[in-house]
């Protein structure tokens, strides 16, 4: 369900008293009904749905996520294929980068 | 598009598919929630890079598929009449009612259009103010926002001919009937990422704990599934059942709160039928006392539509994993993507119709017969 | 039959009842259901040897010439769009099924359905733009006939063009010439002129212009000929896009045909237009794109011949024919899984879901 991408908002303005923008969407202009983000800012990111910016980007979330895949690459040639699998087994802590819980 | 496209980069995603190879040593059950997840899932061919230990479920998240017969049968009953201007997404004309579809309507005269926002038909309406303009208000909590803010809108500048014919579904009680059934066999759930981008993950910890299964609220890129999975399997192994966000950039804990306040003042909780599995007690919103004068079902009378869904089709099993499409006596034969009757065969990443398509590149004979 | 609508106005059926008793908007979508009523209605009735043919014009000799004959009807909203007019469609749309069958357009008919009301100043621009179009293709126009309907009966201005040309002696260009072992090649950059109708009627707009590539392929298929005379099957993927033009030809020739997702030349605004309104690009009309199945061997030639044509210059090898999984096309995904590439039964619709 929900088709919803993420763009970058570019104008913000009043349209009969509704909070609305122009966002890009990597090179597609789109009108946003922006009044569910009252503090989304010009330059921000956000995930538009139907029309609407349901939830603001959080660039710094992305980057450490995908950060954490690319170090996850880096500890499997580093540690072997089963480093998860045989770290559990000796009881011992994960290596660094690669604790999901410390991000939940 | 920037961060879509680094979120399906193959280098990376071979890396989480290792690590999923890596972490799966016994056969488990997950299901993906949601259709857009189903999508990328079948688009890029996910599931034939997971271990076979690692069984994808496609769960009832498409809210196209699970819309009611009886509604779509209440919205062809509007859009015939004169006057009116039927306006709805896409992909929701998809869908026959029973005996007819929107189709049928528009060549017979019917005034029926695709809009891409539920803003556009306010749009229409200011422009029409001689005739009626419906919108068709399916969809899952993400879509809720918007449909409640262009109603919101309609009351605030007094538009009078604009309505909504709601069907809108939520996600908990989908999951909470999904864990009931007796034979239910999911063992770890990809919670839907844009719902909870809406509603945040408060709802959740109580239906992990509940039922004993791992909740990880997971986004729409493959990056995205793909750690999804890794979380969820990860958890299966070690025995934990918590939620996890692994969709930090879209989802906040609060989800958002004006869109929740919003949703409480145009909306209100209601049963809600599920094409396919049958009704699920409190799964939906209908209009609020306070909006009823813009409830199509109100407006036009057709709140005594009922129409029962076929007894042969057996989607709800399909939806839960307990049998495979081909199980079924309808499949292929009076229910195929071109006339479907279930919720799985309706949309193309439906569990249905996605085996109807594979299993001609499997049997490539029938081809030549099907080829018309 | 290269009508180039993405229409979200004037809709297609993509998944209609079986049993209609009325024409819907789905039998002239490009798709399962205008293959069935032409299967199923016109061939019957007109049945011929030539109309067997099943491609993008007829071949058939007509005392020592060597003839292929086309017939499209135009119908497109909005008439003026970034890049083009139904003016040049009309043109352009039957010089390129003429050129699928390798020939030269020489002359074309032309017929004008006007709706009273329309501004004359409207009906001339699209007559200079097709006059232009029909100049820079190298065709005459020899003959047209104009009919007037009741105001509210038309959309302003529909236009049906057919035309007639030669075929060069020994050019042999169908559908069910595909063998496997066939390289598949496109043209150039795919999806761009649904996408530039489309941003007019979904209120989108573009920071870098999208512009219909609406253009003539003849010079660029004579190139192509002169590099390799044996080019198996060439098609122009207009209504239904890439995905149906390949399906056409895989059923047409009994060949499986298998494209590389990663391979396929998508320009970045297309396809965020694409993942903004829930599209596949591989369904998206193409206006002046061809695609061309060529024997293994003469593929690098052909693609270096394309590639120095202006209308060829992001031509790239997307695929090939296999034998295994016939009257199928599927695709390799960026990760190494096998999509099936189905034809759509009407259009594809903006999805929410």
């Amino acid at each position: 369900m929900c088709l919803a991408v993420p763009g970058r908002v570019v104008e913000i303005r009043d349209e009969d008293g509704t909070r609305m923008g122009q966002v890009d969407f990597g090179g597609v202009l789109k009108d946003v009904c922006l009044e569910y983000l009252p503090d989304l800012q010009v330059g921000e990111y956000t995930i538009v749905h139907v029309g609407f910016a349901l939830q603001r980007l959080d660039e710094e979330s992305a980057m450490q996520s995908l950060a954490l895949y690319r170090k996850l690459g880096a500890l499997e040639e580093e540690f072997g294929d089963q480093w998860g699998l045989a770290a559990r087994q000796a009881g011992e802590r994960r290596p660094p980068g690669t604790d999901w819980e410390a991000e939940r | 598009m920037k961060y879509l496209e680094e979120f399906s980069d193959p280098v990376l995603a071979g890396k989480l598919v290792d690590q999923i190879h890596a972490t799966a040593t016994k056969p488990w059950a997950v299901m993906e929630v949601c259709g857009g997840q189903t999508h990328t899932i079948v688009r890029h061919g996910i599931d034939q890079l997971l271990p076979d230990a690692v069984e994808m479920i496609h769960g009832p998240g498409c809210p196209v598929c699970v819309t009611p017969l009886e509604t779509i049968d209440k919205a062809l009953e509007i859009a015939a009449q004169p006057g009116v201007i039927f306006c709805s997404f896409g992909d929701m004309l998809r869908v026959p009612g029973s005996g007819r579809d929107l189709f049928r309507i528009k060549s017979q005269g019917g005034d029926v259009r695709v809009v891409y926002s539920p803003l556009d038909a306010l749009q229409l309406a200011q422009q029409n103010p001689d005739k009626q303009v419906v919108f068709f208000g399916i969809g899952f909590e993400t879509t809720a926002p918007p449909n409640a803010m262009t109603v919101y809108q309609a009351k605030k500048l007094g538009i009078p001919n604009f309505s909504l014919l709601v069907s809108h579904v939520r996600v908990p009680p989908a999951i909470e009937a999904i864990m009931q059934s007796p034979s239910c066999r999911v063992q770890g759930f990809l919670a839907a990422g844009h719902v909870c981008s809406v509603m945040g993950t408060a709802e959740y910890p109580e239906l992990a704990d509940k039922y004993g299964v791992p909740i990880v609220v997971t986004g729409f890129e493959p990056l995205d599934i793909l750690a999804g999975i890794l979380r969820t399997v990860s958890q299966l192994e070690k025995g934990e059942h918590v939620v996890e966000n692994a969709y930090r950039r879209a989802v906040k804990d609060e989800g958002n709160p004006a869109a929740k306040a919003m949703l409480a003042d145009v909306f209100e909780s209601t049963d809600r039928a599920w094409r396919g599995i049958g009704m699920i007690p409190q799964s939906g919103w209908r209009l609020s006392e306070r909006y009823r004068e813009y409830d199509a079902e109100y407006r036009f009378h057709v709140r005594d539509i009922a129409t029962e869904e076929s007894t042969v089709c057996r989607s709800g099993e399909v939806l839960q994993g307990l049998i495979k499409p081909h199980e079924c006596s309808a499949f292929g034969t009076i229910c195929t993507p071109r006339n479907p009757l279930g919720a799985t065969m309706v949309s193309s990443e439906g569990a249905c119709a996605a085996y109807y398509l594979y299993r001609r590149l499997e049997t490539p004979t029938e081809v030549v017969t099907t080829g018309g | 039959m290269a009508e180039p609508v993405l229409d979200f106005d004037g809709w297609t059926c993509p998944l209609p009842l079986r049993d209609h008793p009325n024409v819907v908007m789905g039998h002239g979508g490009g798709g399962q259901m205008s293959a069935e009523l032409i299967e199923h209605l016109f061939v019957p009735a007109f049945a011929n040897p030539v109309l067997g043919g099943m491609a993008d014009s007829a071949v058939f000799t007509l005392g020592d010439a060597r003839l292929a004959f086309s017939t499209d009807s135009f119908v497109v909203q909005p008439l003026f769009f970034p890049g083009g007019s139904i003016g040049h469609l009309a043109v352009n749309g039957t010089v390129n099924d003429l050129a699928m069958s390798g020939a030269q357009a020489a002359y074309l008919s032309c017929g004008f359905i006007l709706e009273e009301g329309v501004e004359l100043s409207v009906v001339g621009r699209i007559a200079a733009d097709l006059g232009d179009a029909a100049r820079r293709a190298g065709v005459t126009v020899a003959t047209g006939d104009t009919k007037v309907v009741d105001a509210g009966h038309g959309d302003g201005v529909y236009i049906n063009t057919a035309g007639i040309g030669l075929v060069p002696a020994g050019v042999d260009i169908r559908p069910q010439r595909a063998v496997p072992g066939d390289v598949v090649i496109v043209s150039g950059q795919i999806g761009v002129h649904g996408i530039a109708i489309m941003s007019v009627r979904e209120g989108i707009s573009f920071g870098t212009e999208v512009v219909s590539d609406c253009a003539p392929l003849n010079d660029l298929v004579a190139t192509m000929l002169a590099v390799c005379p044996d080019l198996h099957v060439l098609r122009d993927p207009t209504r239904g896009g890439v995905a149906t033009s390949l399906n056409e030809i895989a059923k047409s020739a009994g060949v499986g045909i298998e494209l590389t997702e990663s391979a396929l030349p998508v320009p970045e605004t297309v396809a965020n237009a694409c993942s903004f309104l829930g599209l596949d690009p591989l369904y998206v009309a193409n206006e002046g794109k061809l695609l061309a199945i060529v024997p293994r061997d003469e593929a690098d030639a052909v693609l270096a011949a394309m590639q120095a044509d202006p209308l060829g210059t992001d031509a790239a090898i997307i695929g090939e024919c296999v034998a295994a999984h016939p009257g199928m096309v599927v695709t390799r995904t960026a990760f190494g899984a096998t999509r099936v590439v189905d034809t759509p039964i009407g259009e594809q619709l903006p999805r929410i879901c």
